[in-house]
């Protein structure tokens, strides 16, 4: 129990610190860096309230795609992120008055919340118990059974969103030179290189 | 159920997505130059479509653990909505090869839009009518920025997907309110929640939910106040994508919406009918009055549209059987006048150019007699001028209304139909009382003339298919109460 609760401290510490760190590192690139860290960290968490395959997913799916996006586009655009920032300072009351609200009216409905005692019995037993299963075989039960024709409309909208994608933005350019291997491997050596018998002393 | 069962049900469905899959593979291979043959592949599966949606069993079945319904009601949308489609995308065919939208992916998308819609009008769940509604959504603001080296359909296009986004995001913060509060998505599960508890009302976290729902709906039919993206979206867009989104998208939105009231939350009536009740009153009396001062025809069309859409829900409004039969009629009767107007406005070239200004049709009636009568038979039909089919689809909206007792209701649709009435007759007036100016680009083409010709003689001739389409509307509209 002891190590599960230092476990505990120790991911929310540096997830938070962390996200401390995104938004006031002066480079942007150390700020990607520490919103990775943030993630891991809040993977961590994940596991440790037995959400494995969230943790993973969160993994793969942010650090592994969003975060390396992120980093990519920072890296290649050509922002001047300290300019961006100038009036930080100026806009800080509003923005922590507004924060403040926010945490208030949090606080005040958490406060305040019940869960009413039929909402229990609404609630459709998902699958078999957690403890006989994992979070993976779970959830693979329900989207490939009970929900299946949920899973594959999300699929064809994921299509679409590639095709539209694709339709939008691809552009032919006659004028590129491709490399077409197969082609330039199987070129006869005469085609290509050509031996000349130059005379000592003078050019070609 | 097994899957197989869920299949058979599902199978329009299916076989629409398995061939827009095969034939966007087909289009990848083939290039750019099979654009043609792909559309006419995909008129061909959408005629099987409506052949195999016809063929099912009437009976109300659900599939896919009551994710996904099939009844009268979903069928006689499917089959409106697939004829639309078709109409929409043969009409785009020569346009496309003469204006420069080579793209083979634009038949495909229209296939996955139309998947989108049928899956929308078979929701059964909050979470399949999402995803229905984003399938047809994304594919949609796809097709608006298609000409993506024109400015105003690139700015259509990012206008319908800014806006479209924000209303997804209302509708699913208000589907996970009602899902908070009801404890379910089903549509099953959230009627019998509705239906057992007290009547003093539901719990006040569902009522807020349904009437994000009905913000994020009345976006999809661009019902007042949430329209602003129609004009623009209607003018900036290639014009066979205008005809496509004036049709097929408003026809699934509105059978989508009429179902996601009625059924699950049919017991709610009380508090959704004021909604349902000012929306539609805002509706008429806008498409009424901001179309009278426009000059471009397609933007005349999405005010046109959007005042159609307040008549289609004051059928909603009534919230009865009679309510339900009007809005399929109506939706029937919109969907020729509109392909057959769109046909027209795709008729209008003159040297090689697309005209929009409504004052080029001046005179119409003597440089081209026919297409002129065509297009003042539909204007006077969407006038509502008795013989002509849009008389009946009014009729029976404003008969559920009475019937209802919504008499401030069917009054204020009558004004702001003899208000509409004005814009219509106007252009009739254009083009029969003034002095003509050089002709259209004669011949018109095959598929255009085809349609107008069909088109303008199911909406004169309407009276004669009324019964049967009045008989499978009412079979249908009963399916929803039988629940």
């Amino acid at each position: 129990m002891i190590i599960q609760a230092l476990a505990f401290y120790l991911f929310a510490l540096t997830a938070i610190a962390a996200g401390v760190m995104v938004i006031s590192a002066r480079n942007p690139v150390h700020s990607v860096l520490f919103l990775i860290l943030a993630f891991f960290n809040s993977a961590g968490l994940f596991v440790l309230i037995g959400a494995e395959f969230i943790a993973m997913i969160l993994v793969i799916v942010y650090v592994g795609a969003v975060a390396v996006l992120f980093l990519f586009v920072v890296m290649m655009l050509d922002i001047n992120f300290s300019e961006l920032r100038e009036g930080f300072l100026q806009y800080l009351p509003i923005g922590a008055l507004v924060g403040i609200i926010l945490a208030a009216e949090l606080i005040l409905i958490f406060g305040s919340w019940v869960i009413s005692p039929e909402a229990a019995q609404s609630i459709a037993a998902p699958s078999a118990a957690p403890s006989e299963l994992t979070n993976t075989h779970a959830l693979g039960r329900l989207i490939y059974t009970q929900y299946v024709y949920l899973f594959q409309a999300a699929g064809l909208v994921l299509l679409i969103a590639m095709i539209g994608a694709i339709v939008l933005t691809l552009r032919t350019r006659p004028s590129v030179r491709r490399q077409r291997i197969a082609e330039q491997v199987s070129r006869p050596v005469e085609d290509v290189i050509e031996v000349k018998d130059v005379p000592t002393g003078s050019g070609i | 159920m097994n899957l197989a069962a869920d299949i058979s049900i599902a199978w329009p469905e299916i076989f629409v997505a398995v061939t827009a899959m095969l034939l966007l593979i087909f289009g990848v291979f083939q290039g750019n130059q099979s654009a043609r043959l792909i559309s006419w592949l995909t008129v061909g599966v959408m005629f099987i479509a409506a052949v195999l949606v016809l063929s099912s069993h009437s009976g109300r079945t659900v599939a896919f653990n009551d994710l996904f319904v099939v009844d009268a009601f979903a069928n006689f949308a499917k089959v409106l909505l697939l004829l639309g489609a078709a109409l929409t995308l043969i009409l785009a065919m020569p346009f496309n090869a003469r204006e420069g939208i080579p793209q083979f992916e634009f038949p495909v998308l229209v296939l996955f839009a139309v998947l989108g819609m049928m899956m929308m009008v078979s929701a059964n769940d909050l979470i399949s009518l999402y995803l229905g509604i984003e399938l047809q959504s994304l594919s949609l603001y796809v097709l608006a920025a298609i000409r993506r080296d024109a400015l105003r359909s690139a700015e259509a296009g990012l206008k319908y997907f800014v806006l479209g986004a924000l209303s997804s995001g209302i509708l699913l913060y208000g589907m996970s309110l009602v899902y908070g509060f009801a404890g379910s998505t089903g549509f099953d599960n959230l009627a019998a929640v509705f239906a057992a508890g007290d009547h003093d009302g539901a719990p006040i976290g569902v009522i807020v939910g349904l009437v994000f729902i009905i913000a994020g709906l009345a976006f999809k039919v661009s019902a007042v106040p949430f329209h602003m993206w129609t004009p623009d979206v209607y003018e900036g867009a290639p014009t066979p994508i205008t005809a496509f989104f004036a049709v097929a998208p408003k026809i699934a939105a509105m059978a989508l919406f009429v179902r996601v009231m009625l059924e699950p939350f049919g017991d709610l009536f009380e508090q959704w009918q004021q909604v349902i009740w000012f929306i539609s009153l805002a509706s008429m009396t806008l498409g009424a009055f901001a179309a009278i001062n426009q000059t471009n025809i397609k933007r005349l069309m999405a005010y046109s549209s959007i005042g159609h859409m307040g008549f289609v829900l004051v059928g909603l409004a009534a919230g009865n059987e009679t309510g339900a039969q009007g809005v399929l009629l109506y939706l029937t009767v919109y969907l020729f006048m509109n392909v057959g107007t769109f046909a027209c406005i795709l008729a209008m070239r003159r040297q090689g150019r697309m005209v929009e200004d409504i004052d080029q049709l001046a005179g119409l009636s003597r440089t081209s007699p026919k297409m002129a009568l065509a297009l003042a038979i539909f204007m006077f039909s969407m006038a509502g001028i008795p013989p002509l089919a849009g008389f009946f689809g009014k009729y029976y909206v404003f008969l559920a209304a009475i019937q209802a007792e919504l008499y401030t209701l069917a009054v204020v649709g009558l004004l702001a139909s003899v208000v509409s009435a004005f814009y219509y007759l106007r252009i009739v007036k254009l083009m029969y009382f003034d002095e003509p100016l050089d002709a259209f680009d004669q011949p018109v083409g095959k598929e255009i003339s085809t349609i107008v010709i069909g088109t303008s003689a199911v909406t004169a001739l309407f009276i004669l298919v009324l019964w049967p389409v009045l008989g499978s509307a009412a079979i249908a509209a009963a399916t929803l109460f039988a629940v």
